[in-house]
């Protein structure tokens, strides 16, 4: 297993994607000449030249509508948004037309869009950079949402979404992006509709995704000096969601926090909570717990940053409150 | 008028007050000659209970010099008939 | 607005049987009043009321079998308002509802980190995982001590209560059934009291002879005083002496909570009075180190005579700080006791036997108790234990000043 960078990794799927498939192309703000807002791209404008490498206008809502329009032409677009914050500017195409179009054309049409962009906090790029809004993106049917947090997955979810006929959506922590990790080289896509246990324990699931895995780990770490054996669940695909490894887990520990970087209320925690209730609930020992970020837009200054985030200490916390200790 | 007490009189009271005390024990099997507390489950709470109740019934006075005498069904009968009932 | 609950009588009671009430709805009742009357294994019990005010609701029906903690009324403390309306629940499992309380408006949309919901009265906290455990094992979680996040009973309660009853295979579950009668109840309440005394109190053992030389005259020239019915018995000299050695040696009078002792603020000696039936009791004389002998001597009396006619009141069974026994009567010479949980010591007295004694070089012939102290350890030390008992045995030498 070789060790790259997160952000190795993505570049590396992405020009496995351009050299496989010649229907390929990945275009979005400064990810030509720039080389990518988080340097995913570069060196690949010079690789696959400009009619495959393309810099778009700063405008969101164009370049994902020129992306539905390309795939629904039969090519197969790889669209990158700089920040989820900016995706919100192209929601309108993404609701009202990537999501829609097999339906309402009674399944003429499909969008095989792969559609990139980086979330979350934790880098003092402040509010408009620092939102973790994948659990809005997981409310939408008609798309796929996925959020890799290892290596392999960003290299291989990207591949594996490339089979897919409908839009694909991947969130990038963008924490991640520098993080070392151990590459999978079985060059396997990942299987679209499994989540990932990343440390088996007996006592307690933490549930998570993206850049939250880390923390969760390192949570468990604790826990296992205290005697608490965690298991770690990494969601990986929020939509469509594998709540049945969830459910597998939480029957075997009884007990489960889940940490999501959204914000608290409405967030994507408190679906995977509502899901293992009605799935689990007699056989929970306690009331699922959640570690979510404060409802304040994401602070600046970085101790408020890290104050206003799920930290190791806060899953401690929670994992502790929920077992009486 | 003081009237000496039967012997049986006495006896039969005397059965009475340990049935109360004692109520799961068969008195008609109890040995006339010796101690309540080797024949019957009663402690010397029981047996002060007793005493008062004896005092109460004949209205004789019981020193508690005199507590042993009254430890069988004869000695009771023997105590009690010398006293009149007043 | 109070409940009224039933009460833990002794820490082997799991539940009792109302017998019947002694208020109505609508009567007035006062603190330390006689509100219900309740049968346990060990006999029929007087509970007290806790609280002053009107009787709002009766939640239970005489014949019910209530566990421990359950809520049976409802007192309308004075001064407050009218109370919602709750029902006793028809379900097996002792769940009582009340109806929800009107939403309260808040300026804080975030709701708290695992927001721990306001436990409905005499609704045990019970996770779905234990009760459905408890289900399958056929087991009344009602019975089972709760451990998780406020007192909530966890899957880990119900696996501990199962495995224990399975590794005491002779101790048959604590909540006999309807067949069992009383004798049988009481020797299993008896059971699971003294096998939890046994393996959770290191106890410890000391004993001391005592010369009753003094006492026994004293007594016996102060009974000549008395009239026959308020005549003295040489134990309460003992349980008086006790009560005010454990004024020296207070670590002895307390309570064992939740991994430490906590000493009671009145003495209360709980007193061993074996029933005619078979088994015993331990019900408390309340204040013991402020009464006279006289006093001890009637309070005694009337406690030993409701005790064996099943009328004692709830707070006698509640309340002793210490354990005194004594089995001289059957001859025995030393008591090595065991500790009724969670109380944290108990003293035993053997048979007052004549023996030689040595005072100044003289071998004389005196009556002597011996004194047995058995204490829990991790409560306190020998030493003090040892204090403990030279203090009875003082105590005892000056008869006069009990």
């Amino acid at each position: 297993m070789a060790k790259i960078t997160y952000r190795e990794a993505v570049r590396a799927g992405l020009r496995e994607a351009l050299q496989n498939n010649p229907r390929v192309f990945l275009m979005g703000e400064d990810v030509g000449k720039y080389g990518g807002t988080y340097a995913c791209s570069k060196g690949l404008l010079d690789e696959f030249g400009p009619e495959r490498i393309r810099d778009t206008p700063l405008s969101e809502s164009t370049f994902v509508g020129a992306g539905i329009g390309a795939a629904l032409g039969g090519m197969r677009p790889i669209v990158e948004v700089m920040t989820v914050n900016f995706s919100l500017l192209a929601l309108d195409q993404i609701v009202n037309n990537a999501a829609t179009i097999r339906h309402m054309s009674g399944g003429q049409f499909s969008i095989p869009l792969i559609v990139r962009m980086a979330t979350g906090a934790g880098r003092q790029v402040a509010a408009q950079h620092s939102h973790s809004l994948e659990g809005w993106y997981a409310h939408i049917p008609g798309i796929t949402v996925l959020a890799p947090a290892t290596v392999t997955d960003a290299r291989g979810m990207l591949l594996a979404a490339l089979q897919e006929p409908d839009p694909v959506f991947i969130f990038e922590h963008a924490y991640l992006y520098p993080l070392e990790g151990e590459l999978d080289e079985s060059g396997l896509p990942v299987d679209l509709t499994l989540a990932a246990i990343r440390r088996a324990g007996t006592d307690i699931s933490l549930i998570t995704f993206g850049g939250s895995l880390w923390k969760a780990l390192e949570a468990a770490d604790q826990l296992a000096h205290e005697g608490i054996s965690a298991e770690v669940v990494d969601l990986r695909i929020l939509r469509p969601l594998d709540i049945s490894t969830v459910l597998t887990s939480v029957r075997k520990t009884h007990r489960a926090v889940v940490i999501d970087e959204g914000w608290r209320t409405g967030s994507f925690a408190a679906e995977v909570s509502a899901q293992i209730m009605e799935g689990a609930f007699y056989d929970l020992d306690g009331p699922v717990g959640r570690v979510c970020s404060v409802e304040v837009p994401i602070p600046y200054p970085k101790h408020l940053e890290d104050a206003a985030l799920p930290q190791p200490e806060k899953i401690l916390q929670a994992v502790h409150s929920l077992m009486g200790r | 008028m003081n009237t000496p007490l039967m012997p049986d009189e006495i006896r039969q009271t005397v059965l009475c007050l340990l049935g109360e005390i004692a109520p799961e024990a068969d008195l008609t099997a109890l040995k006339p000659g010796v101690n309540f507390r080797d024949q019957l489950d009663i402690d010397s709470m029981d047996f002060l209970n007793f005493v008062i109740m004896i005092h109460k019934a004949f209205g004789v006075e019981i020193p508690e010099a005199d507590y042993p005498k009254y430890g069988t069904l004869n000695g009771c009968v023997e105590q009690l008939s010398d006293k009149r009932v007043t | 607005m109070a409940e009224f609950v039933m009460p833990t009588l002794g820490s082997d009671m799991t539940e009792g049987t109302l017998v019947e009430w002694k208020k109505k709805v609508g009567d007035r009742v006062v603190k330390g009043e006689i509100f219900a009357e309740v049968d346990t294994e060990k006999a029929a019990i007087e509970i007290e009321s806790f609280h002053t005010g009107v009787v709002e609701q009766l939640l239970t029906k005489p014949g019910e079998r209530v566990p421990v903690g359950r809520v049976m009324a409802i007192i309308r403390e004075e001064g407050t308002q009218a109370p919602p309306t709750i029902q006793a629940a028809a379900s097996p499992l002792p769940l009582q509802r009340i109806s929800p309380k009107a939403p309260v408006s808040s300026l804080h949309p975030a709701p708290p980190q695992i927001a721990a919901p306001d436990t409905e009265p005499g609704r045990r906290r019970i996770s779905p995982a234990a009760r459905k455990l408890a289900g399958e094992l056929g087991m009344d979680p009602a019975f089972v001590q709760g451990t998780g996040p406020g007192g909530a009973i966890t899957l880990e309660d119900i696996q501990r209560n199962a495995q224990t009853r399975r590794q005491q295979p002779s101790t048959p579950p604590a909540f006999a059934g309807e067949t069992g009668d009383r004798q049988t109840k009481m020797r299993q309440t008896i059971a699971a009291a003294m096998a939890r005394s046994k393996r959770e109190i290191p106890h410890y053992y000391l004993s001391t002879t005592i010369d009753l030389g003094r006492a026994m005259t004293w007594l016996q020239e102060e009974n000549l005083t008395r009239p026959v019915a308020d005549r003295l018995l040489y134990g309460v000299l003992l349980i008086k002496a006790v009560a005010l050695a454990l004024r020296q040696v207070p670590e002895l009078n307390a309570l064992w909570k939740e991994n430490t002792a906590v000493q009671s603020p009145g003495i209360h000696v709980g007193v061993a009075i074996s029933l005619r039936q078979g088994g015993l009791i331990a019900p408390a004389i309340h204040d013991t180190d402020k009464q006279s002998l006289g006093e001890l001597m009637s309070r005694f009396q009337d406690i030993v005579k409701r005790a064996r006619t099943g009328t004692l009141r709830s707070s006698e069974l509640s309340d002793p700080t210490i354990t005194v026994t004594s089995l001289g009567e059957q001859g025995v010479e030393t008591v090595f006791g065991v500790i009724y949980p969670p109380q944290v010591a108990l003293i035993g007295f053997g048979k007052v036997v004549e023996r030689p004694w040595v005072i100044g070089k003289q071998v004389v012939s005196r009556p002597v108790v011996t004194a047995s102290l058995s204490a829990d350890h991790r409560a306190t030390d020998g030493h003090r234990g040892g204090v403990f008992l030279s203090a009875v045995d003082r105590l005892l030498q000056e008869p006069g000043q009990l």
